[in-house]
């Protein structure tokens, strides 16, 4: 016999028979995970993602939680300090730092009317948020039980339900936002007289028309990949073998089909929040967007192209904002796919 | 046979899927035709067959995860559907007729299964796909549990779920882990634990051990026939592989292209085959001994199975048939018994000899 | 010494996942003549099929060569480039898969995916490819080969696609063949026809094989030797009457007898290998079947077993061996 280990010494107590408790101390069950967990550390792990989450969590806090504390508000007119660059001061603000008086520096300069720009590039950022969530929600809402009744129902009723989603796709969305927004002007203005519906003054008609237009056609997309998931699981064999056992169609929707939707409902929401921020500053920057003096951040690069040559920054720091919003979110959801998409899985 | 200890029987049983076309063109796959068997309790009956020869069909349409197309299913002395468009049949398996020769047809049946989900049970052949990924081992086994709210406390739900654990040699610790922490053998492990926690009388075995290793095949075919001592169980075994099939049965029935060809016992079936296609089922199993490999001389069947579509006239295995003749073509055989318990369908059973 | 068509030495391959390191390759050694018919037998996860693409330098990401030489026809196959390897894949050494449908492009005619390869890897004009694919079809079997050519993948049935995928594979008279479980996705009437043709073509070409399945019974009729692979390890290799008449490892014992046999005239219980297979994250420590073995002795969760030649075609890995001898020889050492 040949290729003998060299330096191994054998001795008779090592071909006494091993133990069963000896053999099983060799097999190592991994630590257990579930989806989420597995998920998490594998979002946890890709650098892009959390670089992504981290800069959307600044952009909540520089949107939601900054304007409360910032000196100025978004509609307050400082006389004298129109058109002022970044960190210069007005003549009465000199003034008032000539007597002592401490004054916040505009750190982004004024707009034209004299009004801080961080804090409208706040608010801004704020409407674009909202707008992206609100919408992101409408769609999830509507999308998925569209799509999960379509699929799970089958046959004919599928069938209707689908050709109708083929229909809503091809109404040009720009077109309806439009004339929905003019239509509804003059019915929004009887409401917001009455007592309680003030707030919609606020959000002003363009806006509602957004998030109604959210409602009626954007969901088509979401409602198609929940209803082709659905349609997959429920000829899984986990499904026949739920009904094998006597299972009813709630309770399959409930613990089977749901659950297995959620990653991917999970994904498809978070990418439609970028989307739905850039149609609603693009539909700002045509002037279709909120009403004034609410700002948005396509309503702030409206109104900075005008004084382009000459405050060019007025422009820059919304269109900014914008991609860079826009960036993360879509940054983001990749990362949330590549750790929740149960394809990617065994 | 007695009628007595028959637990499940299928007579004329037919499934056709729909498979695109409408009106007079609308085409059908016709996965299972004109197929009777019946099930002693505490036998094993096996069925073996090529893919699409409908194996797996019989199976998931006599516990009416599909609704038959036609024919009838008695389970247990009750009939749980009938189409009402077959004849009943007489205690010695022939078609019963009235005076004027015409057959007599069953009532149209179709009783509520949830009470009989309990009783008959399947287990699946992709121990992956048949575990759902979201839920824990406790879970997937307690859903029987859960669903007929058969436990009447939660810790009497635990110990239940833990008792099936061990009883298919599983432990508890697993009960907190998800599906894709096991190993294939395993997962089939928690797929029986499954069924059995309904409490069944009668499990169909769905291909349940092709998926696997040979070596954890063996495993679970020892638990299916421990399983069945201890808790008097009654099996329909689906596998494509005849030597397990061989294994676990007691009697064994050969099916191609949605029709039962042969039906005996199980060595009796391999021992004395009649039907030609048996016959080349059994010489195209590859033997684990080279030198009865070298030395064996295979019937190879010539040409692939034909289409469910689009089946052959007449007897259906005709197309590859060394035998077959006009009278294959004109006429579909029907099954005879050439011994005691052994039923063939050919028309040449006096012919065959390889 | 003329040179081996294959020789392998301590191969050790890992797949770097984020989950950590697959040891899929453990020390692979083996070494195949001209002509020969080698079988590699083993379970999901083996490495039986990571041993047979490595050859062909086809390792998936993230898999990776750690150490070890893969010598073929004169190669170094873990030197070459990348455009030296697609010169001698199909040339030299070709591969069958198990799933037809899915190897074969759905797009392109039957005819257009052989000539393909012929014009790729010959000199060959449009016209000699074409007479060329049609005596390939003739040679693998199927009848009207002219119009066969014309046919589109779906247009065929299971057994036809891997006729196909064989002539395909035939294509350049490749010196080595490798199947990868070609039977497995088929019935068994086909399977026992394509194992038929397989036979055929090895003596008519005189072309080296390497079958890679998980059924002995596969190996059992087409092979001359075998190879047991078990976690990453080549536990025995031996010739075919070896392996199943004098098997040297515990795991190849357990293997055939947990096999159902047709034969039998009575009711008998099958013989498993207890336990479950291994897992590659994290492998044991010793011999990788030690958990599984019904003579695991205190030696094998420690160490792994030393090459034992049982005779001049036989080795295997296992400590048995050892303790048969240090029985004999009283404990001298």
């Amino acid at each position: 016999m040949k290729n003998r280990l060299p330096g191994l010494h054998l001795k008779a107590e090592d071909f006494i028979p091993a133990t069963a408790e000896e053999k099983e101390s060799l097999v190592i069950m991994r630590d257990s995970v579930n989806f989420w967990r597995d998920g998490l550390r594998r979002l946890k792990k890709n650098r892009v993602a959390m670089v992504s989450l981290f800069f959307i969590l600044l952009i909540m806090v520089f949107a939601y939680v900054l304007p409360s504390f910032w000196p100025y508000t978004y509609d307050q007119q400082i006389r004298t300090s129109e058109n002022l660059s970044p960190f210069t001061y007005g003549e009465a603000e000199l003034e008032r730092i000539a007597a002592g008086e401490k004054v916040f520096p505009h750190i982004c300069g004024t707009d034209k009317l004299g009004r801080d720009f961080a804090v409208r590039l706040m608010m801004g950022a704020r409407i674009s948020l909202t707008v992206g969530l609100v919408c992101a929600a409408i769609v999830l809402v509507i999308g998925a039980l569209f799509g999960a009744i379509a699929g799970f129902a089958g046959g004919w009723v599928d069938n209707i339900m689908m050709r109708f989603t083929d229909i809503i796709y091809t109404i040009p969305d720009i077109l309806l936002i439009i004339i929905m927004a003019m239509s509804l002007k003059p019915a929004l203005e009887q409401l917001v007289l009455h007592k309680g519906f003030l707030w919609l003054q606020k959000l002003g008609p363009n806006m509602i028309a957004i998030f109604l237009v959210f409602a009626l056609i954007y969901w088509v997309g979401m409602a198609r990949i929940t209803r082709s998931q659905v349609l997959i699981l429920k000829e899984s064999e986990y499904v026949t073998a739920a009904r094998a056992l006597g299972a009813g169609s709630a309770r399959i929707i409930r613990k089977h089909l749901l659950t297995n939707c959620i990653g991917t409902l999970t994904v498809t929401t978070t990418l439609q929040i970028p989307s739905a921020i850039f149609t609603e500053s693009y539909l700002s920057f045509l002037g279709i967007g909120v009403q004034v003096p609410m700002p948005s951040l396509g309503s702030l690069a409206t109104d900075a192209v005008k004084g382009m040559n000459t405050y060019p920054y007025l422009l820059l720091y919304p269109a900014i904002l914008i991609s860079v919003i826009i960036l993360v979110f879509n940054l983001f959801g990749d990362g949330l796919r590549d750790a929740f998409d149960p394809k990617l899985k065994d | 046979m007695n009628g007595q200890d028959i637990l499940v029987e299928v007579q004329h049983l037919q499934q056709y899927f729909p498979a695109g076309g409408h009106g007079k063109n609308k085409r059908f796959v016709k996965a299972v035709d004109d197929v009777s068997f019946a099930i002693k309790k505490g036998e094993t009956l096996g069925l073996v067959g090529e893919s699409g020869c409908g194996k797996t069909t019989v199976g998931r349409t006599m516990l009416r995860l599909y609704e038959p197309t036609d024919g009838r299913i008695i389970y247990d002395g009750k009939i749980i559907f009938d189409s009402g468009k077959c004849p009943l049949k007489n205690d010695d398996g022939s078609d019963m007729t009235d005076g004027n020769g015409k057959p007599v047809l069953g009532k149209k049946t179709a009783v509520d299964m949830l009470p009989y989900r309990r009783r008959m049970q399947i287990v699946f052949q992709d121990p992956y796909a048949s575990l759902d990924p979201r839920m824990t081992i406790g879970d997937i086994v307690g859903e029987a549990i859960d669903i007929h709210r058969s436990a009447g406390s939660k810790k009497e739900r635990r110990d239940r779920i833990i008792s099936l654990l061990e009883c298919v040699g599983l432990n508890s610790e697993h009960a907190n882990r998800y599906p894709h922490e096991f190993s294939g053998g395993q997962r089939q492990r928690v797929g029986i634990a499954r069924a059995l926690a309904a409490d069944p009388q009668f499990i169909v075995c769905d291909e349940p051990v092709s998926a696997l290793d040979v070596s954890i095949q063996a495993q679970v075919v020892n638990m299916f026939e421990d399983l069945q001592q201890e808790m008097g169980l009654t099996y329909l075994f689906i596998a494509h592989d005849l030597s397990v099939v061989k294994h676990i049965s007691n009697r064994i029935g050969v099916m191609y292209l949605g029709k039962m060809v042969e039906l005996a016992d199980s060595f009796e079936l391999i021992a004395h085959s009649v039907h030609p296609y048996t016959k080349s089922l059994i010489s195209a199993i590859p033997v684990a001994d080279p030198n009865t490999a070298r030395a064996a001389k295979r019937i190879t069947l010539q040409g692939d199975v034909p289409s469910p579509l689009n089946p052959p006239s007449g007897c259906r295995f005709r197309t590859r048939c060394p035998y077959a003749d006009e009278i294959c073509a004109g006429e579909c055989p029907q099954m005879k018994e050439v011994s005691a318990g052994h039923w063939a369908a050919c028309h040449h059973l006096d012919k065959v000899d390889y | 010494m003329k040179e081996k068509l294959l020789d392998i030495r301590d191969e050790y391959l890992s797949f770097f996942t984020p989950a950590g390191e697959i040891k899929a390759l453990n020390g692979v050694s083996f070494s195949m003549d001209e002509g020969e018919v080698l079988g590699i037998v083993g379970e999901s996860g083996s490495g039986k099929s990571v041993t047979a693409y490595s050859i062909m330098g086809l390792t998936a990401y993230p898999g990776r060569l750690v150490s070890g030489s893969i010598r073929f026809n004169g190669h170094e196959v873990e030197k070459m480039s990348e455009k030296e390897l697609r010169k001698m894949r199909g040339n030299e050494v070709s591969i069958i898969f198990q799933d037809p449908m899915t190897s074969l492009n759905p797009v392109y005619t039957i005819g257009n995916q052989i000539e393909e390869v012929i014009l790729l890897h010959t000199d060959k004009t449009r016209e000699e490819a074409k007479k060329r694919a049609k005596e390939l079809l003739e040679l693998v079997g199927i009848n009207e080969p002219e119009r066969r050519l014309k046919q589109y993948p779906h247009e065929l049935s299971g057994g036809m696609r891997q006729r196909v995928m064989i002539s395909i594979a035939l294509a350049c008279e490749p010196k080595l063949l490798i199947a990868d479980e070609p039977t497995t996705a088929l019935d068994v009437t086909i399977q026992a026809q394509i194992l038929e043709l397989m036979k055929e073509l090895r003596s008519k070409l005189d072309m080296s094989i390497i079958m890679i399945t998980h059924d002995l019974g596969v190996v059992a009729s087409m092979c001359e030797k075998i190879a047991v692979m078990y976690a990453g390890h080549i536990v025995e290799y031996g010739t075919a009457d070896e392996i199943f008449y004098e098997p040297g490892h515990e795991y190849t014992k357990g293997l055939i007898k947990s096999i159902p046999k047709l034969n039998s005239s009575e009711p008998e219980r099958l013989v498993p290998i207890e336990g479950q297979p291994v897992d590659l994250l994290n492998p044991p420590k010793g011999c990788p079947f030690a958990p599984r073995c019904g003579s695991c002795m205190k030696i094998c969760l420690r160490e792994m077993p030393e090459k034992t030649e049982l005779s001049e075609t036989h080795y295997s890995y296992c400590w048995l061996h050892r303790k048969a001898e240090f029985e004999k020889g009283g404990g001298a050492e």
